[in-house]
């Protein structure tokens, strides 16, 4: 089966600074991927470039066969670590600019997640506490039918209790041909989850591994392998 | 409620250790029908993939078995799930006695202290 994300020798630089260095690395579909390193390794500036959010300095990517642009925009579902919109909106009103947006836009399934985590859709963005506001975000994100989520510190402000709801909600939803990656510091929490581990470091890929082969291999889990590779 | 996972084997292990025991506890009796990995990941709070894994090994071990279009079945022989019943037990009274030996009890002694224990 080909790869659904195909990155081949991605560098970006900023002035002086090199975010990313040559950075190659395949997602197969079906796959759930945990983008993992310290704060300044380059995970955003990876996620930004797959979105077609920056320019690459060097290198290519190809999602599900397409080049960044219109077409690869279509089938990524991107949630950004900061909020993007309007905080007057209501929830309803949101949901309906996502559904004039986005041809794949599932209502019932965004009516539903918000349904069992209590969330009013009649309320105004900017009268939700910090956590609810960003699971209504996932919520938006998670009701595309796209080929590639891609979440960026998905779940750090919400409570325990709901991630275990966000996490089951994105077993049970995602179709088998479709992709995630999640970029996040909370590692013993989606673990589970995940079928691969990419560790960043410097821009470069440190480690890209199974889960159940890291621990066959090392005996820890991933949590703490980051805990002993990126010891400060 | 995720399953209680702990960190240092592989999770797919994990999930198969954790299967048997709901089969010889009899929380899956023989011939029952397993929900879909999909449900089952969810309930456990892991990745379908591996989930997936898990099963497939309880297949190859005849604990479970697929049928092409109905799903996967708990097997109804019971002397497969006495003899791994058997095995388990074997597994917890070898880590007991190595745990109990470790704080300088000989195999006499532990015998002699499970008596006594269970006379209390």
């Amino acid at each position: 089966m080909s790869n659904l994300l195909e990155i081949q020798g991605l560098s970006k630089t900023y002035d002086k600074k090199q975010a990313l260095n040559d950075v190659t690395l395949n997602i197969a579909p079906g796959h759930i991927v945990g983008l993992l390193g310290p704060n300044g390794s380059g995970k955003t500036t990876l996620i930004k470039i797959i979105c077609g959010l920056l320019q690459p300095t060097n290198g290519s990517v190809l999602v599900d066969g397409n080049p960044v642009g219109p077409k690869s925009k279509a089938i990524v579902s991107y949630l950004p670590d900061k909020t993007y919109l309007d905080e007057n909106m209501t929830i309803e009103s949101i949901i309906a600019m996502f559904k004039d947006f986005y041809e794949d836009f599932d209502e019932n399934r965004a009516s539903e997640m918000l349904s069992s985590l209590k969330i009013d859709p009649k309320s105004k963005l900017k009268t939700l506490s910090k956590g609810t506001k960003e699971k209504v975000q996932l919520i938006l994100i998670m009701s595309r039918r796209a080929k590639l989520y891609i979440l960026d510190e998905p779940i750090a402000g919400v409570d325990p209790a709901a991630r275990d709801y966000i996490l089951r909600t994105i077993i049970s939803n995602f179709e088998p041909s479709a992709s995630l990656i999640i970029a996040t510091h909370l590692i013993s929490d989606i673990e589970p989850v995940l079928d691969e581990a990419i560790f960043l470091q410097n821009g470069s890929i440190k480690l890209y591994q199974s889960v159940d082969d890291i621990r066959a291999e090392h005996g820890k889990s991933v949590d703490e392998l980051f805990r002993e590779v990126y010891r400060c | 409620m995720p399953w209680n996972l702990n960190s240092d084997s592989p999770i797919f292990v994990q999930i198969i250790e954790h299967l048997q025991v709901d089969i010889i506890s009899g929380v899956y009796k023989p011939g029952d029908k397993l929900p879909s990995v999909r449900d089952l990941a969810a309930e456990a709070g892991v990745n379908p993939n591996t989930m997936q894994k898990a099963l497939s090994d309880l297949e190859s071990t005849g604990l479970v078995h697929s049928e092409r279009t109905s799903g996967r079945f708990i097997t109804d022989d019971d002397t497969l799930i006495k003899k791994m019943r058997k095995s388990l037990v074997d597994v917890q009274i070898e880590e007991f006695f190595k745990s109990l030996e470790k704080l300088g009890f000989t195999g006499k002694e532990i015998i002699q202290l499970v008596k006594e224990y269970t006379e209390k």
